[in-house]
């Protein structure tokens, strides 16, 4: 009989398909994991929602289910429920030495306006582009050691 | 709120989507080939999430967004105006998210809490094309071509929103109160859009697998 546990644990080496560096679960995304009589219920909210990621989550997802032998049913639910205040610490830090600015908490991130450069730590950063490679990435610049980075969308 | 003033939003949404992503590829800077590249994918995520809601878990919300004949679309006709001009374009994007923001911020109260929070959700995004349509704003404000584009495309501007709401964008524009160019009739540059948007579902049998 598969645990809880033993799911969280699948579901932490399946990597965001667009920032690899980082699983679902340190994303945040997963909402609740539900295990009765070998039937695996997940939920699951997306980053954004016009996230083209969001099939090969779902079937990675269900594939690790699989794997422990119990039968999954994955539920995407787009509610308000995501925020990047989701991202876990590890995965900020694990973004950061990957060279995308992770976001700030919300409220500091609003008030504050700062952006802290992932490589040199200098907030003499400038916003070169609202809009990056996908839609939670922002491109800014660092003036401080000339480095052009990804910032994390403050969501 | 009702399934038709839904619908109005999520066509609106995958309508403008088409129509923003028209800039792929050409847009006058590389920063907003990718701008409008990105926004016209948010976009058209919400107008899925939008049909989804609509459809139930059950439904199909591909054939709820490309099944349907022309005349059954509920989208504003400001949405589907073919403008491939700077001018016109950036007017568009600012005048849709001011009006957008006050249908939004509505539907975060409604009495759903399905259409409540995906209102919520939906939100969080937009802050960031407004974001964007404000910097081109404050830039163009001054110039007399991006005045006469906002000029021409106000009254459509007012028939993204129902009545009730259109106070509050005739405040935040300051523009006077004018007869809107309402929902539920099309201007002819839908058509040839429709005929591009529902194409592959038109030529794949029903059920086909992709």
């Amino acid at each position: 009989m598969v645990a809880e546990a033993q799911v969280w644990e699948a579901l932490e080496e399946i990597p965001d398909p667009e920032i690899p560096v980082i699983s679902l679960v340190d994303l945040g995304v997963i909402r609740s994991v539900d295990v009765s009589n070998g039937h695996v219920r997940i939920e699951f909210t997306p980053t954004f929602l016009g996230c083209p990621a969001l099939e090969v989550m779902k079937r990675a997802m269900e594939e690790k289910v699989r794997e422990l032998g119990a039968e999954p049913e994955v539920s995407v639910i787009n509610d308000d429920s995501w925020g990047t205040d989701k991202i876990t610490a590890v995965g900020r830090e694990k973004l950061r030495a990957a060279g995308f600015a992770p976001p700030a908490p919300r409220l500091v991130q609003l008030q504050s306006q700062v952006h802290k450069c992932p490589y040199c730590g200098s907030t003499d950063t400038k916003l070169e582009n609202i809009f990056g490679p996908t839609p939670c990435r922002s491109l800014r610049y660092c003036e401080s050691c000339r480095q052009p980075f990804e910032q994390f969308k403050t969501i | 709120m009702n399934e038709q003033a839904l619908l109005g939003l999520a066509d609106d949404e995958l309508v403008l989507g088409w129509r923003d992503s028209e800039w792929t590829g050409i847009a006058p800077m590389l920063e907003e080939d990718v701008a409008f590249s990105s926004i016209a994918q948010n976009e058209i995520g919400h107008a899925r999430a939008v049909y989804e809601l609509i459809v139930g878990p059950e439904g199909d919300a591909d054939a709820l967004a490309f099944d349907r004949a022309l005349s059954e679309y509920h989208c504003a006709p400001l949405v589907e105006l073919h403008l491939l001009e700077w001018a016109h374009t950036i007017a568009r994007r600012w005048l849709y998210e001011v009006a957008d923001e006050i249908r939004i911020t509505a539907l975060k109260d409604d009495s759903d809490p399905a259409v409540a929070g995906l209102a919520a959700k939906i939100d969080r995004e937009e802050a960031y094309h407004r974001m964007h349509a404000e910097m081109w704003h404050e830039r163009l404000r001054d110039e007399p071509r991006f005045q006469k584009a906002v000029e021409e495309l106000w009254p459509y501007a007012l028939g993204i929103l129902p009545a009730e709401l259109r106070g509050e964008l005739v405040a935040r524009v300051g523009h006077a109160d004018v007869d809107a160019i309402e929902r539920e009739t099309h201007t002819d540059e839908l058509a040839p859009l429709w005929e591009e948007m529902t194409m592959v579902r038109r030529s794949a049998p029903a059920g086909a697998q992709w």
